[in-house]
C-alpha cells in the first residue's frame, strides 16, 4: 500500500469523528479533504498533523486568564470551565514572572495587575481550589521561574491526591525568547538552559502528559518581528532546546513529542496561514533529517495560537472584535491545536468579563458556524497559499543558515551568540520601526488609528485592579512566612544552593521539597542567583 | 543649527519589559535631531537621576505598559525634584484617559497615549522642555 490517497483514507477511517453532519449550511455534503498529496497526517504535515483534522476534534478553546488574587483567578477559571472552555490558562503578575515576591520594592503597584500573584505554595493552592487537576489541562505562562511554579503545581497535585503522572498541561518555560523579545529573564542563558533540561528530563521520566516547554513566537511577534522572523526565531529556539536535551543525554523520540509551540495570529490573513503551514513542514524536516527522529510524534509540530494583542487599537475598541475574528479564522485554517482569542478592550487594560466572553464566543462562531472545520486544510493547493507557505519556509531557512554560521554549526550556540551580540533584538527593533514608519506616514492603514477615525466616543469601561489586592497579598505572604517552619525552609534552600552548583544533579526533586516547606519564589530565586548570577541586558536602540 | 540639540534620557522603570514602544520613540527622537540616552530595562529612580545629572539631560521619557504608571511616574518626578533637577518627565505607553489628569497634577509634564504620531512625540518633548525654560 503506497498510494497516499489510500493511506490517507485508511487513517481517516480509523479515526473517531465528532458528531456531524459534515455538510454545508445548505445541506451539500463535503469531503474531508480535497487536493493533492501529501495529505493531512502525512509527512511533512504541511496540510495538518492528522488525517481527519477538526472532524476528529475541534481545537481547544483555551482562554488566558489571571488577575488579582489567586482566589479572584480561581473564580474566573471556574467561570470559563462552565462557559465551555476546555482548558485553563494562567497569567501571572509581573513580580511573579520576574521571580520576586509581592513585598519586593519594585512590586509596588504591580501586584495582581497583569495576572495572578503567586509567592508561595499557599497561593497556588488557592488558585486551583476545587478544581480537579486530574481532569483539566493547565497551561502556565511563566519562564524565568518556571521550575518553581512547576514544582508548586506538582505539590498541589500531591496534596489533593493527584499523582504527578496524571497532571496534564504545559508550562511555557521558553527562556530563549525572553532574552530575544519578552525580557522576563532572571539568570544568564546557560544556567537557565540547565533548569530547562532538568525539567525536560524530569517530565520525560515522570510526567507523560506534561509539556515542559512551549516554544513561543507570540512575544517575538508582539515585540515587532515580521511573520517570517517569528517563524524562524521560534523554530530555531526549538532546535536549540532539542540540541540541549540531546547533549544532556535524552533520546530524541522520548522528549520531542512533548515540545509544543505557541504562535501569534496577526491580521495579514494569508501570510499567517502560510506561516502555520510552513512551521509544520520545517519542524518535521529538521527533526527527521537533522536530529534523527524516527517517531512521527517527534516530527509533528503542535501549536497554540493567540490573536495579536499588538493589533488591538485603543481607538474605537469595539472594532477589535472584527480583527480578532479574522485572526482566529487564520488560526483555524492554519490548523491550530488550541486558540486564545483576545478581548476587544485589551489594548488599554486586562479584559472585562463581558469582553472575554465575546472573545470566546467569537471562536465558537468560527468553530460551529463557518463550516471551515468540515474540511482539513481547505486552502491546501491554492496557488497563493502554497507560494506563501514556500516563501515563509525560504525566509526561515535563511535565518537558520545565519544562526548555524554564527554558532559554528550549532543552532544552540548560534542562539547564545545571537542573544549576546544583539542580533535578535536588532532585527526585531528594525522590523518594528519600519512598521511604525509605514503607519505614521499613512502608507499602511490601521482602521480607527490613521484613517476612518470618526466614531470614537472615547468611552472605555476598563477593568481596574484595586490597591486592596496588593494589601491582601502582602498580608497573605506575611502570614505564610509566620506559620511555616523556617528552619526547614533554610535547610531546603541550602540544599538547593549546593545542588545548583553541581550541574549533574537534577534540581526538580529538591525544588518540590522547598516549595512544600513554603519557601517563597523570591527566596528560591535569590538562592539560585547566588550560584547562577543575574542577567543584565545591554541596552541597544 | 539654530536650535541647541536636546538631550533626552529614556528608561523603563520597575519590572515592565515591554520595550517595543520605547525603542521606537528613541529612534523617532533621534530622527528628529535629539540626542537619546536609552538606559534600558529595570532602571531605578536613582539610575535615572544620575543619568540626567551626568548627561546634562533636558528631559526624561518613561514608557509604561503594566498599569503601574500611577505608582512609578510620580515617584520619578519626586526623585528628580529631590535631586534639584528641573527637567520634564514625559510618560508614554498604556495610560487610561482618566489617569492622565492625576498624573499631570502630580508633576508629569506630558502623557502620550497609543496613536500619538512621531511628529506629536517630538513636538511634545520640545514643548515640555521649552515650558521648563
Amino acid at each position: 500500500m503506497s498510494d497516499p490517497r489510500e493511506e490517507w483514507q485508511q487513517a481517516y477511517d480509523a479515526t473517531t469523528l465528532r458528531e456531524g453532519p459534515f455538510d454545508t449550511m445548505s445541506g451539500v455534503p463535503v469531503d474531508a479533504v480535497y487536493g493533492n498529496a501529501p495529505y493531512p497526517g502525512q509527512y511533512p504535515y504541511t496540510r495538518g498533523l492528522f488525517a481527519a483534522g477538526y472532524r476528529s476534534r475541534l481545537w481547544t478553546m483555551r482562554m488566558f486568564a489571571g488577575f488579582g488574587t489567586a482566589e479572584d483567578t480561581n473564580a474566573r477559571f471556574k467561570e470559563l470551565l462552565r462557559a465551555g472552555g476546555g482548558g485553563l490558562s494562567t497569567a501571572f503578575d509581573m513580580p511573579t514572572l520576574m521571580g520576586r515576591d509581592s513585598d519586593h520594592e519594585w512590586a509596588l503597584g504591580e501586584v495582581g495587575h497583569c495576572g495572578v500573584a503567586v509567592d508561595t505554595l499557599a497561593d497556588m493552592e488557592d488558585l486551583f481550589a476545587d478544581i480537579n487537576l486530574g481532569s483539566v489541562s493547565t497551561s502556565m505562562t511563566i519562564n524565568g521561574p518556571a521550575i518553581m511554579i512547576m514544582a508548586m503545581y506538582i505539590a498541589v497535585g500531591e496534596k489533593t491526591g493527584v499523582d504527578r503522572s496524571a497532571l496534564a498541561g504545559t508550562i511555557q518555560n521558553d527562556i530563549l525568547k525572553e532574552y530575544q523579545a519578552q525580557k522576563e529573564y532572571i539568570f544568564p542563558p546557560r544556567p537557565s538552559m540547565r533548569l530547562i533540561t532538568d525539567m525536560m528530563k524530569f517530565t520525560s521520566a515522570e510526567m507523560p502528559k506534561w509539556h515542559p516547554v512551549s516554544i513561543s513566537g507570540y512575544h517575538i511577534r508582539e515585540a515587532g518581528s515580521t511573520a517570517a522572523q517569528e517563524l524562524a526565531f521560534t523554530l530555531s529556539n526549538g532546535f536549540a532546546y532539542v540540541e540541549a536535551a540531546l547533549a544532556a543525554g535524552l533520546d530524541i523520540d522520548d522528549f520531542a513529542p512533548r515540545l509544543s509551540f505557541f504562535f501569534n495570529s496577526h491580521s495579514d490573513f494569508f501570510e499567517e496561514i502560510g506561516k502555520f503551514r510552513a512551521a509544520r513542514r520545517i519542524w518535521a524536516r529538521w527533526m527527521k533529517e537533522r536530529y534523527g527522529a524516527t517517531s512521527e510524534r517527534s516530527m509533528r509540530l503542535k501549536f497554540h495560537t493567540q490573536t495579536a494583542g499588538v493589533s488591538l487599537t485603543a481607538q474605537q475598541a469595539e472594532i477589535n472584535i472584527g480583527r480578532v475574528a479574522i485572526q482566529a479564522l487564520a488560526g483555524a485554517l492554519g490548523g491550530t491545536q488550541s486558540l486564545h482569542t483576545d478581548a476587544y478592550d485589551e489594548a488599554m487594560a486586562l479584559p472585562t468579563e463581558d469582553a472575554a466572553r465575546i472573545a470566546l464566543r467569537t471562536q465558537q462562531i468560527v468553530a460551529h458556524e463557518t463550516g471551515v472545520t468540515n474540511v482539513v486544510d481547505p486552502l491546501g493547493g491554492a496557488p497563493y497559499v502554497e507560494w506563501m507557505t514556500d516563501e515563509m519556509e525560504r525566509q526561515a531557512e535563511e535565518i537558520f543558515a545565519h544562526l548555524l554560521d554564527i554558532g559554528n554549526d550549532s543552532i544552540l550556540e548560534g542562539a547564545y551568540a545571537g542573544i549576546d551580540n544583539g542580533y535578535y533584538m536588532g532585527e526585531i527593533a528594525d522590523a518594528a520601526y519600519r512598521f511604525e514608519r509605514e503607519v505614521n506616514s499613512g502608507q499602511r492603514i490601521i482602521v480607527g488609528v490613521n484613517d476612518f477615525t470618526e466614531g470614537d466616543d472615547g468611552q472605555r469601561n476598563l477593568l481596574r485592579i484595586g490597591a486592596e489586592v496588593e494589601e491582601y497579598q502582602l498580608k497573605r505572604l506575611a502570614d505564610v512566612k509566620q506559620r511555616r517552619n523556617s528552619d526547614a525552609v533554610t535547610a531546603s534552600l541550602t540544599r538547593l544552593a549546593s545542588e545548583a552548583a553541581d550541574p549533574e544533579v537534577n534540581l526538580m526533586p529538591t525544588m518540590i521539597e522547598a516549595v512544600k516547606e513554603f519557601a517563597t519564589e523570591g527566596e528560591i530565586v535569590a538562592t539560585l542567583e547566588g550560584v547562577f548570577g543575574t542577567y543584565v541586558e545591554k541596552a541597544v536602540i | 543649527m539654530s536650535e541647541p540639540q536636546l538631550r533626552v534620557v529614556l528608561a523603563k522603570l520597575g519590572f515592565d519589559g515591554h520595550d517595543r514602544g520605547i525603542k521606537i520613540v528613541a529612534r523617532i527622537l533621534r530622527d528628529a535631531g535629539m540626542e537619546v540616552i536609552y538606559l534600558g530595562l529595570r532602571q531605578s529612580y536613582l539610575n535615572v537621576v544620575n543619568a540626567v545629572e551626568q548627561e546634562d539631560a533636558d528631559a526624561v521619557g518613561l514608557s509604561m505598559h503594566n498599569a503601574s504608571h500611577m505608582t512609578l511616574a510620580p515617584k520619578m518626578v519626586e526623585a528628580l525634584a529631590a535631586a534639584g533637577l528641573d527637567v520634564p518627565v514625559i510618560v508614554g505607553g498604556i495610560v487610561p484617559d482618566e489617569d492622565v489628569t492625576e498624573l499631570l497634577e502630580k508633576g508629569v509634564a506630558v502623557v502620550l497615549g497609543p496613536g500619538a504620531s512621531a511628529e506629536q512625540v517630538a513636538i511634545s518633548v520640545r514643548d515640555a522642555v521649552a515650558a521648563k525654560a
